[in-house]
Formats: structure tokens, sequence, C-alpha cells
């Protein structure tokens, strides 16, 4: 049986023609005016519900979420920067991400093919691990039925499952859209989507163009040329304007954010008094 | 109290007039008796009386007859059910298609006079009750399936193109999904590729056609956001 199995297993990757991709994102905070678009371009693309009080921001659900940063310093000096936070879909090492390690109910899974995170409403059964190991914030828990305003439900879309009460959510970085982008692939006979095929949401409707999204293993991806990650150095960009959020946990994250202003890059990450930017000790893995 | 004293009595004569043997032997076919029964009911319970009342049914708006379609056209299931330039499927087409054709009533059934007076002429999209719908967490790829792997309709359809009537549509009454997912065999059994449409049914399926990918980190095999949403 084993041996079978272990056919089984060669064969498939024989098989396995397909590239490995990961999609990830590179987010210029330097363009970013804090407007909001993508979290409304969001919800809606992502058939997230309304709450009774939006403004209480412990119980409503922001799959990508605009922080606002400040130097913390006094007029004249004061600056403002403006920080939109989509699930980071952490590699960790070998897709161990913090989410996926403790999910006792594989509801939520990295691919390798893909290196997205994703969650499987109908297995999730609302333990929460995932969200007290996502140090990034990005998961939601639905504390109740999603309900929408007579009328609005007209506006879902069928492409991308609701919620139901009791179970985590989070941004698949639109992998609704890779679906309909590999449909349509299969339909012209393309072997691959196309870098404009597949595009998240958010990426689209940012009016300063500060998302860009795409592949970061193909070179011709403007994402992989903007980010230049280095995967003898745990990815870590090889672009000086570049950081990952927390980069020192080796969340070893997919998403990456470029300033030129240094304190926005050391607000990236916890570091000590004498510690320098961007300076990340050897990754944990 | 006095009911059992007289058992109690009843048994002191039998032991009377049989050996002890005996009397456990009488006492055990009883038990055995009530046994088979019990079992019997709970069977016919649970294979006969549980389906009925787990499933409930609905009638289709009117009855369309597949074989007579099939005749007239000529491109086969094609003709009707197709593909939308972005490579999404049409499923149950939609009245603009039948139109083409169905104008005025073409023949002389009475499905199609109710068809072309209820519909047509008001403009009404028919409400077809679908089979084949997969639950809303699920993603399937016509284009992957039908041109992709080039698999043929009949393998997750049967022979739905060559029926002359449109079966009750039944569905789960806990869950709402039709009956077609987890099949008419109440025990999930089945002897042809299209008699179940499980998420098992679809494992089994790309394992005999050698699709095994190990793109899952939790379970080594095809990763859930594949066929999930």
């Amino acid at each position: 049986m084993k041996e079978q199995q272990h056919e089984a297993h060669v064969k498939g990757e024989q098989k396995q023609d397909r590239p490995v991709m990961r999609f990830g994102m590179a987010i210029d905070l330097d363009k970013c005016t804090g407007c909001g678009s993508c979290m409304v371009a969001c919800m809606s693309e992502n058939n997230v519900s309304f709450r009774e009080d939006e403004s209480n921001k412990q119980d409503s659900i922001t799959w990508i979420r605009v922080y606002e940063l400040t130097n913390g310093k006094s007029y004249p000096d004061t600056e403002v920067c403006y920080l939109p936070r989509p699930c980071q879909h952490c590699e960790g090492h070998d897709g161990h991400s913090p989410c996926v390690s403790v999910c006792p109910a594989t509801a939520t899974d990295y691919s390798r093919e893909t290196g997205i995170v994703s969650q499987i409403y109908t297995r999730c059964f609302g333990c929460r691990y995932c969200m007290a190991a996502c140090p990034y914030h990005a998961r939601y828990f639905n504390w109740w039925d999603p309900i929408w305003p007579e009328g609005m439900e007209k506006y879902l879309s069928p492409n991308v499952s609701p919620r139901m009460r009791g179970v985590v959510e989070k941004c698949s970085f639109c992998f609704h859209r890779y679906q309909s982008a590999k449909d349509k692939a299969y339909l012209n006979g393309e072997k691959r989507v196309a870098e404009e095929a597949y595009q998240t949401a958010c990426t689209q409707a940012c009016p300063a163009g500060a998302i860009v999204f795409g592949d970061l293993n193909n070179p011709e991806h403007k994402v992989h040329k903007i980010v230049q990650p280095d995967p003898h150095n745990g990815n870590k960009s090889k672009n000086p304007r570049a950081f990952r959020l927390l980069e020192r946990l080796g969340t070893n994250t997919k998403v990456y954010y470029m300033s030129d202003r240094e304190w926005v890059r050391r607000a990236g990450d916890n570091y000590l008094a004498h510690e320098e930017t961007g300076k990340i000790s050897k990754p944990h893995h | 109290m006095g009911t059992l004293d007289e058992k109690a009595k009843d048994v002191m004569d039998d032991g009377v007039a049989h050996t002890g043997r005996d009397k456990d032997t009488g006492a055990g076919g009883l038990i055995i008796l009530f046994f088979i029964i019990g079992f019997a009911g709970s069977m016919v319970l649970g294979w006969v009386v549980f389906p009925k009342l787990l499933y409930s049914q609905k009638q289709q708006p009117f009855n369309f007859n597949h074989a007579l379609h099939m005749e007239e056209v000529d491109n086969g299931c094609e003709s009707c059910h197709s593909f939308r330039e972005d490579g999404s499927f049409t499923g149950i087409p939609k009245l603009a298609q039948c139109t083409d054709c169905h104008e005025e009533t073409m023949g002389e059934s009475e499905d199609e006079a109710i068809f072309v007076e209820q519909y047509v002429w008001k403009e009404r999209e028919v409400p077809w009750l679908s089979y084949s719908r997969q639950p809303d967490c699920v993603f399937f790829s016509h284009a992957a399936h039908v041109i992709g792997a080039e698999m043929d309709c009949i393998t997750c359809h049967g022979h739905h193109g060559e029926t002359e009537t449109t079966r009750p549509y039944e569905y789960n009454r806990i869950t709402s999904y039709s009956r077609d997912i987890w099949g008419h065999n109440i025990s999930g059994i089945a002897k042809n590729t299209w008699d179940t449409m499980k998420m098992d049914d679809c494992a089994q399926c790309h394992k005999k056609a050698g699709v095994n990918r190990t793109s899952s980190v939790q379970t080594e095999r095809d990763a859930c956001f594949v066929c999930h949403k």
C-alpha cells in the first residue's frame, strides 16, 4: 500500500508541469493617501456584510485595513503615513505560516502552487486559534450571521462564498479572480494566467497606484521587479526602500511595503533603540 | 404486584412441568423475536422512512424533452450549454437563447405551449431547478474539465441528454442541496460515475486520472483553494 502511494506521488510530481507561483504585493506607502478605496473595493468584492455599528472596530470586518502611522513628533515635524494591511500570506518555512500551523480543522491551508493562504469557511469551526497566532490581526471572526439591508443582497458576488456566524474569514488575494482567470485561460488555450488577467480588487481600486500585485517568482512581473526578493536570505527584498511587517519573526510574508522615509520602515518592526533599521537578524528558520 | 405474583406462579408451574434448560430457550426465543422485529423496524425506518423525511420534492415549471431537442440541434449538448467568452459556463440556458427558435410554438406539445405563452410572450425567465448545482462553497470549473481534461458531459451528468421528461427536483430539507450531490442511493454507493457528486467522488476521479498534486501544506494533496471559494 505504501509503495502504491509512493508511486502515485512520483506520478503526480511528473504531471506537475505547472510553474510554482508566489503571489504577492508591493505597496508603496509614499504613494498611499489613505483614501480607503482599497477597503471599500475589497468589501464589495468579497461579500463582506454590514454591521449595525461599523465604527466599532472591535467587531467590524475589513479584510484590508488602512492604519495610520505617525512619527510621533510635534508640529512642524509631524508626519503621517497610511498603511493598508491585507492578509500578509506568510510562507513561513515551507508554507508553515502561523495560522496554518495551528489550525486543528484543516480549514486554513497554504498552497505551494500559488503561495496563497486559503480559508475554507465550511471547515472552520471557529476556535480562533489562527486569530491568536496571526501577528498581523488579518483575521476576523463572525460574531453574527451576515445581514444585508433589503435589496443589498442583490449586489452579492456569486463568485465569493458568504460566511456564516461562528467562522473566521480573511483576505484571499481575491482567489476567485484567479479561478475565473484560469477558466478564461483554458478557453483560450493558454498555459498560464497572464499578469493582467489576475489582479486583486484593491490593486485595481487604488487611485494612486500604490499597490502592485503579481507573481513574486516571475521575473517578468512588475511586483518581482520592484521587490527583487532574495531567496537565499529568507525572501528579503533587495530593494533598499522595501520592508516587511515584523520581518524578524520569520513569517516570510509576501506583502512588501516601500517607503523612502526611515521612520516608516522602522515602524514595520519592533526595533530596540540601538538596532539599525532594516537589519534583520538571521531568519528563524 | 398482582400480575407479578401470577407470573411468578406461572414460572413455578413451568418449572414443575419442564426442565430448567427448556424454560431458558422459550424466553430466549422471545428476545430474539423482539430483536428481529426491532431490527427490521429500524431498517425500514432508516432505509425507507428516513430518506422520505430527509428529502423534499419540487416539480420543474414544465416538462422539458432533452431527447427531442438533441435530434434538432447540430452540436450536441454544446448547442445550448456553452461557454461564455470569459471562460465561465452558462449552465441552463437563459430565455434569450431559447427564443432564438421558440418565438412561436414550433410543435404541438402542451409543455411548449406553456413555455411560449407563460414565459416567451411575457418575457419571464424560466425558474428551472438545477439538479447538478454544487454547494455555495464549491468552485467547479467546467473549462478545466471539458476543455482542459477533454471530458464528456456524460461522465458527471449521466444520460441526461436522452431523457424525455424532467424528473422532480429533490433537495435535502436540512442543507437544501440537490439530492444529486449525495446521490439517490441513501447509503452513498455509486454504480456509475454520475451517480454521486460529493467531494470524495471528485477526489476519487482525480486519483484515477492521475491528478495527484501535492500543493497543500496541510494535506499533501491538492490545495483547498482549487475547488473551494
